[in-house]
């Protein structure tokens, strides 16, 4: 098991480096920050001597060298803009998004799993059509559509909950939903099809002849065989809510990393939008080796291995 | 009457899939009497398996219908019987064996966990007793380090292991009656032998009824008191195990036996039967067996023989029909 955990713990480190190398050099071909700096009738040596004060008339290579050799030891840089630490700045919005995508997790499990378990009880009766029909709108709908809706309703409207912001529980009910309306279709879809196999399995007949009574049956005897593939779901989907749910922490002015990302983004601000895949890349390659140890746990058949 | 303890009488059972009807099992009669080994014999696709789900009450509930016949077990008539109240009986006074051991065991669940369930279920036990009485019931099947045992997952266990613990897990509730659904195909054959002799002992030592299906006739020779022959759905043959080998009256039967393979005649072909089961879509009027057997005349494909009893020995053909003049 520790074998297993070390080298996997190996590959979380290998994928971060990766996906900072892939945006290192996809941010660089889209040109310098340098003239976005100055006023648009700076002369070219002004530019020029701006670029060398950055560094980025290097050649490329080198660049990337020296930005790993940093990157590698937490030094992102300072912000172009604020010339604040760059790295300092992405983790101080951390934990707006780590609210927002906790409670649009839990929500969808508390939602979906019983939705799940209840439409493969129920197969092919009405609950369980409308169920379905209903998951395959929920996975369709784009989120800033349903994000402006949900404002337009409940903000616009009704007046009852804020536009967007951020600080209290309240601000966070209209993005929750907005983002765990995806993860809800899907976590339901999924929880369905991996109980209707599970129930089809030969120890479920098992288990029936043993006298077990159907809630039982479903809740202890084929669930847990239903959540194993479900984990590995769960994890893809918190890795995206944590990394960022650009989009709606944009529709809901949601202070974040999502939305933080989108605006270095917008101002090329390189070392924060470095430091921000930093940091995404890790949470996601974490969470997804969590749910590798946590899949071994509830699988004795990888644990023993 | 008092000593049978399960009769079967007329069974129809029809499956729906979509708008289409079939049906796998077409007025099915026999009783097992209490201490009695029934076997039942059949290709694949005769309706052994449906027949003896429908004992268990195990048939998918929304795709099947027993739509005539009646199932009576101790006196009482399971046909219409609640499932709650089924419940009661499953893994208490009846259990099942099922015929693949590596798939039949829950993999995400310890022996002992599985294995508490039907006295979670049925018997008023505390943990500890519980816990007792798997043990004891695993020694006596034979499985060595019992205290281990029950603390290891199903995939740590060899095939012929795992079906040792089927069947203690159908041995717990101490049932009137046991099923047992081909318990050894999926075992290589030393195993085979073991699994069989131990089945033997066990209902010698706790006097319930078996209810053996197997296509094995090795095995119904080997393990049985009185043998069903089924095919396509329905018996063709009853008797006593001797008299049926000494003595078989219809032609499947008789395809069957000489169809086993025996030590001396090596040169020649392993005999077989010609054609297959048909499908419960494709029967026709007539004998079912008729387009497959090698006396079959002319009546057989017109009309459906009827039973014919000789002493203990039931068989379904025209050739048995005292009055078949057309024969050759």
């Amino acid at each position: 098991m520790l074998d297993f955990i070390i080298k996997r713990f190996f590959q979380v480190i290998v994928v971060v480096l990766l996906a900072l190398t892939v945006v290192f050099f996809l941010i660089r071909i889209s040109g310098d920050p340098t003239t976005l700096f100055l006023p648009p009738d700076a002369p070219k040596d002004q530019i020029e001597e701006y670029k060398e004060l950055l560094g980025y008339n290097r050649p490329l290579i080198v660049q990337y060298g020296d930005f790993m050799f940093h990157a590698v030891q937490g030094d992102f840089g300072e912000s172009l803009r604020s010339q604040e630490d760059a790295l300092g700045i992405v983790l101080s919005r951390i934990p707006a998004t780590f609210q927002l995508a906790i409670s649009a997790l839990l929500i969808a499990l508390i939602i979906a799993i019983p939705l799940g378990v209840l439409s493969a009880y129920k197969r092919n009766t009405v609950f369980d059509k409308v169920g379905v029909a209903l998951t395959i709108v929920g996975q369709a709908i784009p989120s800033f559509w349903l994000g402006l809706i949900l404002i337009y309703f409940f903000a616009a409207q009704l007046k009852i909950l804020p536009s967007g912001g951020g600080g209290t529980a309240i601000h966070l009910i209209l993005p929750t939903l907005t983002l765990a309306a995806y993860s809800v279709a899907r976590f339901t879809r999924f929880t369905r099809s991996a109980m209707l196999d599970v129930l089809r399995k030969d120890y479920i007949r098992t288990s029936k002849a043993s006298g077990v009574p159907t809630f039982r049956l479903i809740m202890r005897y084929a669930l847990r065989n239903s959540l194993i593939p479900i984990i590995t779901l769960v994890a893809l989907d918190l890795g995206v809510l944590l990394g960022g749910a650009v989009i709606t922490e944009v529709v809901f002015s949601w202070p974040g990393v999502g939305r933080l990302l989108m605006q270095s983004l917008m101002n090329r601000d390189f070392p924060i939008v470095l430091a921000g895949v930093f940091i995404i890349a890790l949470i996601y390659a974490l969470v997804n080796f969590i749910a590798d140890v946590l899949y071994a746990y509830v699988n004795p058949q990888i644990r023993v291995k | 009457m008092s000593d049978t303890i399960l009769k079967v009488k007329d069974l129809k059972i029809q499956f729906k899939t979509g708008k289409k009807t079939v049906q796998p099992i077409r007025g099915v009669d026999f009783s097992i009497k209490k201490g009695e080994t029934l076997g039942v014999v059949g290709e694949s696709g005769s309706g052994k398996s449906v027949t003896s789900l429908a004992v268990m009450g195990l048939l998918p509930e929304k795709t099947s219908e027993i739509i005539s016949g009646e199932i009576v077990f101790d006196g009482k008539d399971l046909t219409n019987l609640k499932e709650k109240h089924f419940r009661k009986l499953r893994g208490n006074d009846i259990s099942m064996i099922f015929q693949e051991p590596m798939t039949s065991l829950n993999p995400v669940f310890t022996i002992g966990e599985q294995l508490s369930e039907p006295l979670k279920q049925h018997k008023k036990m505390s943990k500890k007793e519980i816990e007792t009485a798997i043990i004891a019931v695993l020694t006596q099947v034979g499985i060595p380090r019992a205290e281990q045992i029950i603390h290891e997952y199903p995939h740590q266990l060899s095939g012929g292991m795992r079906q040792r613990v089927m069947i203690s897990l159908a041995l717990l509730g101490q049932p009137k009656l046991m099923i047992a659904d081909e318990p050894t195909t999926a075992l290589d054959v030393t195993i085979q032998a073991q699994i069989l002799k131990l089945m033997k002992d066990i209902k010698k030592q706790h006097d319930m009824s078996l209810l053996l299906i197997t296509h094995d006739l090795g095995v119904v020779a080997e393990m049985c008191d009185r043998v069903v022959v089924m095919y396509a759905g329905e018996i063709v043959e009853v008797a006593e195990v001797k008299e049926l080998f000494d003595n078989p009256l219809h032609p499947y039967t008789r395809g069957l036996i000489e169809s086993l393979p025996s030590k001396n005649t090596r040169k020649n072909r392993l005999y077989s039967i010609k054609g297959q089961v048909p499908k419960p879509n494709e029967i026709t009027k007539g004998c079912i067996f008729a387009n497959r057997c090698p006396f079959a005349f002319s009546k057989c494909f017109e009309e459906t023989p009827p039973v014919q009893h000789t002493g203990n020995h039931m068989s379904k053909c025209w050739l048995q029909d005292s009055n078949k003049d057309e024969v050759s």
